[in-house]
C-alpha cells in the first residue's frame, strides 16, 4: 500500500526521520508507539505531504506502486491518503458538510453527502448541533476526533493515518472510535499512532513499531504494545 | 461601450456648471441655493487628509453632469438597446422577475428606468429616483434633504450636494412594512465621468424597509470618482435596513458619506460590502437621537492589489438606552490595504447604553496590509462597552487541514475566506450573498493564476 525507501526528513538540519525504510500493507492495522519527539507526527505530516516536513533526494514514498514524494497534500489525498490530525484546527465560518462537499465535489452529489453525514453522526454519537456550527469549534476532544473520523468515512482513503486518536479522548468516545474503526477496516491500511495501549485493546493491531529517534527500532505483535507499557521505551530499545 | 448623450457638460466644475445643471432639470430655488452655497463650501474644504490617499483625484477633468436619454423611460422594452443590454449582463430583468419590488437602475447619472408594483403604490410607499421625487414631492423632500448630511458635512459631501443628480427617493408611511427588498443597480459607463448621487429615505413610525444598491462597473482607463450622500430618517419604532454590495471597477474613487438619525426605539443596519474601487473612504453612521434607539454596521471589505478599503462605522448615542453593534471583516490580499476606522461616541446624556465592536481582519499574503483606526469617546460612566478586534494570516495550518482532505489550494483559500465573512454574509439575502462569495473568489483566484 505504501512504501518508505530512504526516508530522511530534516528540520532546520536537523534530522527528524532516519533513513526510513518501511512497508504498510493493506488490510493490516498497525500502532506507531514511541517516546515524544521520536518522529512520528513527523511520519505522518511527510505521507500526508506537509509542505514543511521536505523529503530529502534520496527518499521515495511509494502509494499504490505510484511514486508520490513530490506530489502537494491534496493530490496525495485525492489519491486516498488521509490524515486524521492530533489536534484538529477549528475553522471558523466552516462546517463540516461545507468542508466535505467541497472536498467531494464532482464525485459525489451535496445531498448524498448531507445524508450520508448525517448517518454517520448518529452511529458516532456526534451532537447535531455541531455539523451546523464552525468545524470542531467548541467541540471536545474526543467529538473532535469523532469529526476526523466522520470525514475519513466519506472521503473513503485507502491509507489512514491517526495522529495520537486518543490524546484527550474520554473512554466512551475512544470506544466508538476504536469500533467503528474495526469494522471499517477491511481493504485499507490503517496506521494508529499513540502513547498508550489503551485503544488497542479495543482495535487490535496487526502490528505494532516503536519508533526511537526518528527510525523503527521494533516491530512486534500486540504484546510488544504491552510490553512498552509495562517497561517503557528505554528497555525495549536496548 | 459606444458613448450617446443627449447632453454632456464640459470637464470641471465652476458655478455656471452648477447652475446649468440645476436649470436643466428645472429645480425650484431653494435647491439651486442649496447647490450653489454647497458649491462655495466645497471650494473652500480642504481635501481630507487623515485617510486613504486621494491626490491623484483632479477636479478639473471629471465631468459633472451627464444626462443620457431625454425623459425618464417607466417600460423596460422602451429603453433604448444598449442601456438594455448593460442591464442584461448584470441580469436586472432576471433579477426583478424573480423577487424584486421595484427596480431603480441608474445608467451614468440619471434614473432612467424604474418600475415599481402595484402593490408599493397602493400601500403609499414612494420610490423613485431623486429627481423625480423632488419634482413630485417637493415638500417631503424640502423638509430632509441636507438635514441628516449637511452641505458643511465634508467636502465629499459638499460637492455632491452641488451637483447631485439620480439616487433613489424612498418614502415609507406610518406602520407599512415593505416586506420585499427595494432595490437599485447603479453603474458608471462613461470615462473621466463622475457620479453623484443622493438618496433619501424617509421610515415614518413603526414602519420597515429595506433598500439593497448593487454597484458594478465596466473597465475603464482614466480615474473616476464617486460621491454620493445617503441620508436616512429612521422614526419612531421603524426599522431600516440598507446593504450595499459595492464593485466598482478598480480605478474608482468612491468617497461616500451615509448616515441614519434614528429616533425612539427605531433601527438601523447597514449592511456593507465593498470589493471594487481604487481607493473607498466609507462609514455608515447612526445617530442614535431617540430613547431605545439601535444601530448596526455590518461590513466586509476585500482589497487586492492597488486597492485600499478605507472603510467602517460611527455610532453617535446621544439618547439613553441605546444600543449599537459595528461588525467588520477585512480581507487584503495580493499587496491590497485595509483600514478600519471607526468612531463610537457616548455622550453624557446617553446614560445605560451599550456598545459592541469587533473588527476582524484577515491577511492572504506578505504584501498585503491591514490597519485598524478605532476611536471610542465616552462620555458617561453608565456605558457597557465591548470591543474586540483580530488579525489573522491565511495560515499554513488551516490550508494543509483542507489540502489533507484533497482541497486544493485555491479552493481552500476562499472556504476559509468564506468562512471568515460568514457571520456578516449571512445576514444578506441569499443571492447576493452568494454572488459575493463568487466575487471575492475570482479576485483572490484572480491572484493565483
Amino acid at each position: 500500500m505504501v512504501y518508505l525507501k530512504n526516508l530522511t526528513v530534516s528540520v532546520s538540519n536537523k534530522v527528524i526521520l532516519d533513513n526510513l525504510n518501511f512497508e504498510f500493507k493493506k488490510n493490516r492495522v498497525y500502532a506507531l508507539m514511541g517516546p515524544n519527539g521520536s518522529g512520528k507526527s513527523t511520519l505522518a505530516y511527510t505521507i500526508a505531504g506537509h509542505p514543511s516536513y521536505k523529503a530529502d533526494k534520496k527518499s521515495k514514498i511509494i502509494f499504490n506502486k505510484k511514486n508520490i514524494t513530490n506530489e502537494t497534500a491534496d493530490k496525495r489525498a485525492k489519491q486516498g491518503i488521509f490524515l486524521s490530525f492530533q489536534t484538529p484546527m477549528s475553522l471558523s465560518g466552516v462546517t463540516v458538510f461545507q468542508l466535505l462537499r467541497l472536498a467531494l465535489s464532482g464525485k459525489k452529489d451535496p445531498l448524498s453527502v448531507k445524508q450520508q453525514i448525517d448517518q454517520l453522526a448518529k452511529r458516532l454519537h456526534i451532537k447535531r448541533e455541531l455539523l451546523s456550527r464552525s468545524l470542531n469549534d467548541g467541540a471536545s476532544g474526543g467529538e473532535k476526533k469523532k469529526l476526523e473520523l466522520l470525514q475519513a468515512v466519506l472521503l473513503d482513503p485507502k491509507l489512514l493515518i491517526f495522529d495520537e486518536i486518543d490524546t484527550g479522548v474520554d473512554v466512551d468516545a475512544l470506544k466508538t472510535i476504536a469500533k467503528f474503526l474495526d469494522g471499517f477496516k477491511k481493504g485499507r491500511t490503517i496506521i494508529i499512532i499513540t502513547h498508550y495501549n489503551r485503544i488497542l485493546k479495543y482495535i487490535k493491531p496487526d502490528k505494532v513499531l516503536v519508533m526511537v529517534g526518528g527510525r523503527i527500532v521494533k516491530e512486534g505483535s500486540y504484546r510488544l504494545a504491552e510490553q512498552v507499557e509495562k517497561q517503557g521505551y528505554e528497555k525495549i530499545k536496548s | 461601450m459606444p458613448e450617446s448623450h443627449v447632453y454632456k457638460s464640459k470637464k470641471g466644475i465652476n458655478k455656471k456648471v452648477v447652475e446649468k445643471i440645476s436649470s436643466i432639470k428645472n429645480e425650484p430655488d431653494w435647491m439651486k441655493e442649496f447647490r450653489l452655497k454647497a458649491y462655495l463650501e466645497f471650494k473652500k474644504k480642504p481635501m481630507p487628509d487623515w485617510g486613504a490617499d486621494l491626490s491623484a483625484i483632479d477636479f478639473d477633468d471629471i465631468f459633472y453632469y451627464i444626462k443620457p436619454t431625454e425623459n425618464q423611460k417607466n417600460s423596460w422594452d422602451d429603453l433604448p438597446k444598449e442601456i438594455k443590454e448593460t442591464y442584461d449582463k448584470i441580469g436586472v430583468p432576471e433579477a426583478e422577475k424573480k423577487f424584486l419590488a421595484g427596480v431603480s437602475a441608474q445608467y451614468e447619472s440619471e434614473v432612467v428606468y424604474e418600475s415599481i408594483q402595484k402593490a408599493l403604490t397602493r400601500q403609499g410607499v414612494i420610490f423613485c429616483d431623486m429627481d423625480t421625487g423632488l419634482r413630485k414631492y417637493p415638500e417631503i423632500v424640502k423638509k430632509y434633504f441636507g438635514t441628516i448630511i449637511s452641505l458643511y458635512d465634508n467636502k465629499f459631501a459638499s460637492l455632491n450636494s452641488a451637483v447631485w443628480s439620480g439616487g433613489s427617493f424612498v418614502y415609507v408611511p406610518k406602520g407599512v412594512k415593505v416586506t420585499l427588498p427595494l432595490q437599485a443597480y447603479f453603474r458608471i459607463n462613461a470615462k473621466n465621468f463622475g457620479q453623484f448621487e443622493r438618496t433619501l429615505i424617509i421610515a415614518e413610525e413603526g414602519s420597515f424597509v429595506h433598500y439593497i444598491e448593487g454597484c458594478t462597473a465596466p473597465i475603464y482607463t482614466t480615474s473616476s470618482l464617486h460621491a454620493a450622500v445617503v441620508e436616512i430618517v429612521v422614526q419612531k419604532g421603524a426599522r431600516v435596513r440598507y446593504t450595499t454590495v459595492q464593485n466598482w471597477s478598480k480605478n474608482v474613487y468612491n468617497l461616500v458619506t451615509k448616515r441614519a438619525r434614528v429616533y425612539e426605539k427605531g433601527v438601523m443596519e447597514w449592511v456593507d460590502c465593498n470589493l471594487g474601487s481604487a481607493v473607498t473612504m466609507k462609514y455608515p453612521s447612526c445617530y442614535l437621537v431617540g430613547e431605545g434607539a439601535r444601530g448596526e454596521v455590518l461590513s466586509i471589505a476585500y482589497a487586492g492589489s492597488d486597492q485600499h478599503q478605507d472603510a467602517g462605522a460611527k455610532m453617535i448615542h446621544i439618547a439613553p438606552n441605546t444600543s449599537s453593534r459595528i461588525i467588520s471583516k477585512s480581507i487584503s490580499g495580493q499587496g491590497g490595504r485595509t483600514s478600519y476606522r471607526g468612531l463610537v461616541q457616548v455622550n453624557p446624556t446617553a446614560k445605560n447604553s451599550s456598545v459592541y465592536v469587533t473588527c476582524d481582519a484577515l491577511i492572504l499574503d506578505e504584501e498585503s496590509r491591514s490597519d485598524t483606526y478605532p476611536t471610542m469617546r465616552v462620555k458617561n460612566q453608565e456605558v457597557d462597552i465591548q470591543h474586540e478586534a483580530t488579525v489573522e494570516k491565511l495560515g499554513e495550518e488551516k490550508l494543509f487541514y483542507l489540502a489533507s482532505r484533497g482541497i486544493k489550494k485555491s479552493d481552500a483559500e476562499g472556504l476559509l475566506v468564506n468562512g471568515f465573512i460568514d457571520p456578516v454574509t449571512k445576514e444578506i439575502p441569499l443571492e447576493y450573498s452568494i454572488e459575493l462569495n463568487r466575487l471575492i473568489n475570482l479576485e483572490m483566484i484572480g491572484s493565483v493564476g
